[in-house]
């Protein structure tokens, strides 16, 4: 059994009105506990309406979606899936609601009725594992995106949730605040087993995951690991998707007859990749 | 000043919370020159000061000192006239389509026109120009601008701007959250508008790619000081001094400087991946011969 399990879900906003629209359509996959994956695809795809359906936020209209075990559509099951999966969104702005960096982390094993002495304990550890531990009696308006963004995710781990949904976490910060993010996630996967989810449109954080799933229409389109599903650069430019530069760059001297002899992810790869060519 | 100068700034601060204990000096002795038809590209890490400084250049902050000349006039010598400024500097800022209101996306558009005294026909003609830069279709402009896609409604925000037909137009992060093609676009369709109206553009990204594709010369903001301000070739030429800025380079750029550095013949201010490729196309061919 898989940590969530998706099959033939269908999603469809005011069904039955007159402004129906169909978000999923008929939808498979499943994620292992512990995986990395990054969630492709261009807007309006469905991913953000699949991201609520993970957590329990939408509940499918058909098919289903079973998380650890828990069928979603079961109202009874829902807070505990709330529990299993965390949802990270863009806008660090409007997730903080607390005025110090500590109580705002607090506040979701406070509604799960934690002891105050374990929250203590879960909300340091939580910090600690974001590196945010220094900060925790700053005001959380003060910070920068980057570090906003990684009190949010402390805020899902306080509550031990076992997957984080993250929905284009890096989508207004700045290049460092990125990687900051990024490592963060790459951590907290990698020492911690936490099952990631990472919704983005930034191809560059896409090849860092361990899967990759494209979304188009409300269906998955290919899925895979990144190497080979960045390895078809077509296929992607024609659902509105793209490649990373270096990929780019190492796709187009192929097409014109220099091949590197293999797909580059990132831009050490692509240089390495060159400089054995010319050897 | 000459004339080709449409922005000048000199010793341009401002200063949030003088007097308190969170007293901040946001930007820093600022003098720099933006010239006529120039795309600009401004890039900084979150904090650096790049949004009180363009939200200077338009009137919307006042500046604690220094001046900003518009066209060769200081904009706060009649503060009563301040708004003639923001017509001139058109302003689209971050997730401008929420700032959406009207009934239809045309009425929406129409309404920076009408609110600097054009008549209804001429606002109308002016937001069906502005509506065909960014690429809106027709036969979406009488629709509700609630019915739109995420896409659609931010073309429809920014076409709002460009239809004041202002001199200087800044886009604060007109890309961030667009899918890669709906990024790409919007961009070409903002470097088109410059290129045919000839306007001044300043383009506020945390993308170097994009930055890299379309800009001029690129102003670097770092803790509200001008860091630099050279061509976008000089700037990412400087990657190391920008790492420390917490910013980066575009990656193929990235890849160009090293390739030079380990004895390749190519241009280490390399920008766009089909640069590269022109370059290195040649000489990979080669080497083969060999």
């Amino acid at each position: 059994m898989s940590f969530i399990e998706v099959r033939d879900l269908k999603y469809t906003y005011n069904a039955g009105e007159e402004d129906a629209h169909e978000a999923l359509k008929g939808l498979s996959m499943d994620i292992e506990e512990g995986e990395f994956v990054a969630l492709l695809g261009h807007n309006g795809c469905g991913k953000s309406t699949l991201a609520k359906i993970f957590n329990g936020m939408y509940v499918p209209l058909s098919g289903s979606v079973k998380v650890d075990g828990l069928d979603t559509s079961d109202e009874k099951n829902q807070i505990q899936v709330r529990r299993k999966v965390g949802l990270v969104q863009q806008n660090p702005d409007n997730q903080l609601v607390a005025g110090i960096v500590e109580e705002d982390v607090a506040f979701g094993p406070e509604n799960l009725g934690i002891p105050p002495l374990e929250i203590r304990e879960r909300v340091d550890e939580a910090l600690k594992a974001v590196n945010m531990y220094e900060y925790r009696e700053h005001a959380p308006f003060k910070l920068s995106g980057g570090q906003k963004q990684r009190v949010a995710i402390a805020g899902v781990i306080a509550m031990r949730t076992k997957c984080i949904v993250l929905d284009e976490p890096t989508a207004m910060l700045d290049p460092r605040g990125r990687e900051e993010v990024m490592e963060t996630i790459k951590k907290l996967n990698r020492e911690h087993g936490i099952t990631i989810i990472l919704i983005t449109h930034y191809m560059d954080e896409a090849v860092q995951s361990g899967r990759v799933i494209v979304m188009d229409d409300g269906k998955v389109l290919t899925e895979g690991n990144p190497r080979d599903v960045f390895s078809n650069v077509e296929l992607l430019k024609r659902h509105k998707l793209d490649v990373p530069q270096a990929t780019e760059l190492a796709y187009k001297l192929k097409n014109a007859g220099i091949d590197l002899g293999g797909v580059p992810m990132n831009t050490l790869e692509c240089i390495k990749l060159i400089e054995d060519y010319i050897k | 000043m000459t004339e080709s100068n449409v922005i000048e700034t000199k010793n341009l601060s401002f200063t949030y919370g003088i007097g308190t204990p969170f007293e901040k000096h946001a930007v820093k002795d600022v003098s720099l020159t933006i010239k006529q038809g120039e795309f600009l590209g401004i890039i900084g890490h979150t904090g650096s000061g790049k949004s009180t400084f363009i939200q200077m250049l338009n009137g919307l902050i006042k500046p604690t000192s220094g001046t900003i000349l518009l066209n060769g006039k200081d904009i706060w010598a009649e503060p009563k006239k301040i708004r003639n400024v923001r017509f001139k500097v058109g302003m689209v800022f971050q997730y401008p389509e929420y700032q959406l209101f009207e009934e239809t996306v045309i009425k929406d558009i129409c309404f920076g026109p009408m609110n600097q005294g054009l008549s209804e026909a001429d606002a109308l003609k002016r937001a069906k120009e502005a509506a065909f830069f960014v690429g809106l279709p027709e036969n979406l402009l009488e629709k509700s601008p609630f019915e739109l896609s995420g896409g659609e409604k931010r073309r429809a925000a920014i076409a709002g701007v460009i239809a004041m037909d202002p001199d200087v137009l800044i886009l604060d992060e007109p890309t961030a959250g667009l899918d890669p093609m709906g990024r790409d676009l919007l961009l070409t369709q903002i470097y088109n508008y410059h290129k045919e109206r000839k306007n001044t553009v300043l383009l506020v990204s945390h993308s170097m790619e994009d930055i890299g594709r379309v800009a001029d010369r690129v102003l670097v903001m770092n803790k509200g000081e001008k860091a630099m301000l050279e061509s976008t070739r000089d700037v990412f030429s400087k990657g190391y001094e920008l790492r420390d800025m917490g910013l980066k380079i575009p990656q193929v750029t990235h890849i160009m400087q090293k390739l030079k550095l380990m004895g390749l013949p190519v241009d280490e201010g390399t920008l766009r991946v089909e640069d590269a490729l022109r370059q290195l196309i040649p000489l990979l061919k080669k080497g083969e011969q060999k």
